[in-house]
């Protein structure tokens, strides 16, 4: 493989890697605050993508507010969710927050069936499609906003937990619901943010993401694996090792599929996802298993 | 007394039931719902595995229409390429993905909650693009058809008719053994189980072991319930076990109660009258459907539908019965 075709490989993996980056920070966010994982994660990336045809392509919004609103609608869709299917299950087991969350995913992407019909879209470019050469390789400008938004979005949720006061609360209730509780943090409503705001996280990955890779109403499964995937790297506690993670598994992705070897043609990159996801989770099944029942 | 009443009582349904299905298939106006009954037979048993897995034994699967494909194609890909008796096709299967679900039972099992349910969808993915890429063995996205019906010497199952039969048959032995199981000792341990994994292991029980056995168990129901519906359809593609398949077949152990084994007739029926009669014209909107279901049956009776539609049967029951004995 030629430098050139190398740099092609990893900057398409990484801008893969991107959108699972996005969407683990999702899951790492929820699973904070509320010890739960939403298997409706990929749904929210489904909704921004689709949501953004309809507006900008169809309804012929200007492209900046068609985006805003896609991403506030996703946002919205995140705090129906809590406030409608989770908040009601309270003391709900394990399982049953498993299938709740699974019965609200295969509701949305039902609607989005529904409502869409099932052929994939594409969503407009955000500033055409003429490539930059980098390398050797091509780039197509839109990977470079996918890149550039995991970015900023991870610097701005950084910031936001690290100096805001609803940023400090969600993190002392991560660490300790009861505790922060006591202090005057309503657990509930912190719960309720973290919906929303990885609704939105999800909503935004699946805005820049549509227009390179496509979009339809099915999207969510996959993308939520591999978010997932991502998620876990971090253990679902750090939201940078997330990030890191989902850049690791794009990268890994996009080098198996270009290495060709053995099974791994690209009919075979899903498979990856979830065998690295295996992996993981068999290497981190001790302490996992040990954090699942303390916390 | 009252148990015994209980058990009348439950003696009429079953026998209420076993005519209706026995007449089903001979009333021509029933008849045309023959095939729909058989395709409630073989969900049906898909579902009892799900149910012992779940209900009993609190371990989530989101794959299992893995097992459901592997028996299917395995009994296809075994009697049309390489012209193994059909029997004996089954029968290998069975075993097949039995040795399949105890040589993955003991790394997943070392997983809980989330991540069991996380890797479960995993691996059933990994099997759904299996069915679809190895298309040399599997016809590939297009799936094989022409698949040969079984027989038993010259009697051939050829028609809806004796296929609903023998589904049936196949179901009811599996709902019997289901039965058997969870009301013997082995039952009681996948209780404790669900109950406390600690407190089971303190009393002595293997707790890895019996949760890998009933992955077995439901592994090979669902491999049986595959090779009936290939020689049922004589057609399969990998469509019927993606990941909406292996959620259905949640809904089904939703609906059904998950904590009982009759009630997985209940829910596959339900479920399956849902989708290919009254849904079936409307695409989408029965996943959407599914999707309330699962939500709203967790928030309000996490027991599933049909253990509390019995419970407020058995209560309207004693309050009439109060009611007769007062003067």
């Amino acid at each position: 493989m030629s430098t050139a075709q190398f740099v092609q490989y990893l900057v398409s993996g990484v801008t893969q890697g991107s959108i699972y980056a996005l969407i683990g920070l999702g899951f790492t966010m929820i699973y904070a605050v509320t010890k739960i994982i939403n298997f409706a994660q990929g749904e929210f990336v489904m909704l921004g993508g689709m949501l953004s045809f309809t507006l900008a392509h169809s309804a012929g919004l200007p492209l900046a507010p068609a985006l805003i609103i896609s991403v506030i609608v996703a946002a919205l869709v995140g705090a129906a969710m809590y406030i409608f299917a989770i908040r009601p299950a309270k003391s709900a087991s394990v399982v049953s927050l498993i299938i709740i969350t699974i019965g609200a995913a295969i509701f949305i992407r039902g609607l989005a069936g529904v409502l869409w019909g099932v052929d994939s879209v594409r969503p407009p470019f955000f500033t055409g499609s003429r490539s930059i050469s980098f390398l050797g390789a091509y780039i197509h400008p839109q990977a470079l906003w996918i890149i550039g938004t995991t970015v900023v979005v991870t610097i701005i949720l950084h910031l936001f937990l690290a100096y805001t006061m609803v940023g400090k609360a969600l993190k002392a209730c991560a660490i300790n619901p009861v505790a922060s509780s006591l202090v005057g943090i309503n657990p509930r409503t912190m719960a309720l943010i973290a919906f929303v705001l990885a609704a939105a996280v999800g909503g935004i990955g699946g805005v820049v993401m549509a227009p390179l890779t496509l979009t339809s109403y099915n999207v969510g499964v996959m993308l939520g694996l591999k978010g997932f995937v991502a998620a876990a790297i971090g253990g679902f506690k750090s939201p940078l090792v997330a990030v890191f993670g989902g850049l690791l598994l794009g990268v890994v992705e996009s080098l198996a599929v270009a290495a060709n070897w053995g099974p791994f043609t690209s009919a075979y990159k899903d498979a990856i996802a979830v065998i690295v996801l295996l992996l993981i989770l068999l290497i981190r099944s001790g302490r996992l298993a040990e954090e699942e029942m303390t916390g | 007394m009252l148990s015994r009443l209980k058990s009348k009582w439950s003696y009429v349904v079953i026998a209420a039931l076993l005519t209706l299905s026995i007449l089903l298939p001979f009333d021509w106006f029933l008849s045309q719902y023959t095939t729909l009954a058989i395709f409630i037979g073989i969900y049906t048993i898909v579902t009892v595995g799900l149910c012992l897995l779940m209900g009993y034994t609190g371990q989530v699967s989101l794959g299992q229409a893995a097992f459901f494909g592997i028996g299917a194609y395995i009994s296809a890909i075994l009697s049309k390429t390489y012209g193994v008796n059909p029997w004996l096709a089954m029968l290998i299967a069975a075993i097949m993905t039995g040795a399949f679900a105890y040589i993955i039972g003991y790394p997943i099992f070392r997983l809980k909650g989330n991540y069991l349910a996380m890797a479960t969808l995993g691996l059933g993915l990994i099997m759904w693009i299996l069915f679809r890429e190895l298309s040399h063995f599997t016809g590939g996205p297009d799936g094989m058809s022409g698949i040969p019906y079984l027989s038993i010497g010259g009697f051939v199952f050829n028609t809806s008719f004796r296929r609903y039969f023998l589904v049936w048959f196949f179901c009811l032995a599996v709902l019997l053994i289901s039965q058997n199981i969870v009301r013997s000792r082995v039952g009681r341990a996948l209780r404790a189980i669900h109950g406390s994994e600690a407190a089971s292991e303190s009393i002595g029980i293997n707790v890895e072991q019996f949760k890998v056995k009933i992955l077995v168990l439901s592994a090979v129901y669902a491999s049986i319930a595959g090779s009936l519906f290939v020689h049922h359809l004589r057609f399969v593609s990998p469509g019927t076990f993606d990941f909406l398949a292996s959620v259905k077949l949640v809904v089904m152990a939703v609906i059904g109660g998950l904590a009982s084994v009759w009630g997985a007739i209940f829910g596959a029926g339900a479920t399956r009258i849902l989708s290919d009669e009254i849904l079936l014209r409307f695409g989408q909107w029965d996943i959407v459907i599914y999707g309330l279901i699962l939500v709203l049956v967790m928030i309000f009776m996490p027991e599933g539908l049909f253990v509390r539609l019995k419970e407020i049967f058995e209560r309207l029951r004693l309050m009439y019965r109060q009611r007769g004995v007062e003067p």
